[in-house]
């Protein structure tokens, strides 16, 4: 029996709140095909049950193919699933699941460039849906790391294999993953936070080592 | 397993195409919109609404007791990310509310932040 009085109750739960003390947001986003297992991730790692997104994209930016999840008539939505992890007493980290095609990329101004990095969702039964991913990343200079999401009727491959098949640069991480599960979803990230970190600590390096007297 | 993703903004909000949209921007688009808002530019109420108000903005300033991302009201308020932006960079400009911008980051981002979120993934 919800009251509907003139003034909709809409917003967090009060358990979904985030601390009056959080001043800084970072984004990491997962990207990958259709139902390889973005949301699942997101989910399983959230400290909020995930939420939806959507931004509305004029026709003209609509390709033929991409049927689903849009709508087919007048102003088309595409729609984003998300989660959020509080970090600490500051700051507030959000998984973004985005769907794999570069015109969803551009809706969401920053999605990727202001992101602290992405997960590669990948399912083996459909490696070559990861390709344009790839490469649109590689592209854009925005630093990732390949998670195997592994199905229980997917064949299995070392993860060698898979990264040959990508054709993936030797310093980029990947690692199998299981996406229902919160540590391996956590693990997935971790992997990702890691090879950001020793990126940009070897970015530094060569300055460091003009600098360094030893 | 999956959990389903949930909007709790009741239905009057989730009803409405483009007609609607255009009715609570005012028509107004890029031009009324702040370029800095990005989908985790955290927003906080710095004003209480006023009665007058148009109930979006009013949705928000009660929302934004607490800090909260751009993404969490557009998905609460069922409305696409350029439309809430309008309507933020409405309230910024009326001091209504203020916000903390997103870090925006890239692959030489500070190692210290790095570290922290690190940190703060080890003890999910
Ligand atoms: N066995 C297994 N099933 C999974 C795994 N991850 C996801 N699934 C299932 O695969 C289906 C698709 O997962 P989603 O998380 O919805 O995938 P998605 O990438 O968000 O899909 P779209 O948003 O539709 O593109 C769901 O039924 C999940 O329960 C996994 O690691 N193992
Ligand atoms: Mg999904």
């Amino acid at each position: 029996m919800g009251s509907r009085g003139s003034e909709p109750a809409i917003g967090p739960a009060h358990e979904n709140t985030l601390p009056a003390s959080v001043t800084a947001a970072v984004k990491i986003v997962v990207v990958g095909g259709f139902g390889v297992g973005k949301t699942t991730l997101v989910g399983s790692v959230s400290e909020i049950r995930p939420l939806r997104t959507e931004e509305t994209m004029t026709e003209a930016s609509v390709g033929v193919d991409d049927v689903r999840g849009v709508e087919q008539k007048g102003a088309t939505t595409v729609a984003m699933d998300f989660g959020r992890i509080s970090i600490n007493e500051e700051l507030v980290l959000y998984l973004f699941g985005t769907p794999g095609q570069q015109r969803f990329w551009f809706l969401w101004t920053g999605l990727f460039e202001g992101a602290l990095g992405a997960v590669v969702l990948v399912d083996t039964r459909r490696l070559e849906a990861s390709f344009d991913v790839i490469g649109r990343l590689e592209d854009g200079g925005v630093p990732f790391i390949v998670a195997v999401n592994v199905f229980p009727d997917s064949p299995t491959h070392p993860l060698d294999e898979v990264r040959a098949a990508l054709d993936l640069p030797a310093a980029v991480p990947i690692v199998a993953c299981d996406a229902r599960s919160r540590a391996s979803s956590r693990d997935t990230l971790l992997a990702l936070m890691r090879y950001l970190y020793w990126l940009s600590t070897r970015s530094a390096a060569p300055v460091a080592a003009c600098a360094a007297t030893e | 397993m999956r959990p389903p993703p949930v909007n709790d903004a009741s239905s009057a909000w989730a009803q409405g195409g483009p007609e609607r949209l255009y009715v609570i921007t005012g028509g107004r688009s890029a031009s009324g919109r702040r370029a800095d808002l990005d989908l985790v530019t955290l927003v906080v109420t710095r004003a209480m609404a006023r009665p007058e108000m148009q109930p979006e903005h009013a949705a928000i300033l009660r929302m934004c007791d607490y800090p909260l991302s751009m993404a969490e009201i557009t998905a609460y308020l069922r409305l696409p990310f350029s439309v809430v932006a309008v309507l933020v960079s409405d309230l910024l400009r009326d001091s209504f509310v203020e916000v903390r911008a997103a870090v925006r980051a890239g692959g030489t981002s500070d190692p210290e932040l790095l570290k922290a979120v690190m940190y703060g993934l080890q003890r999910l």
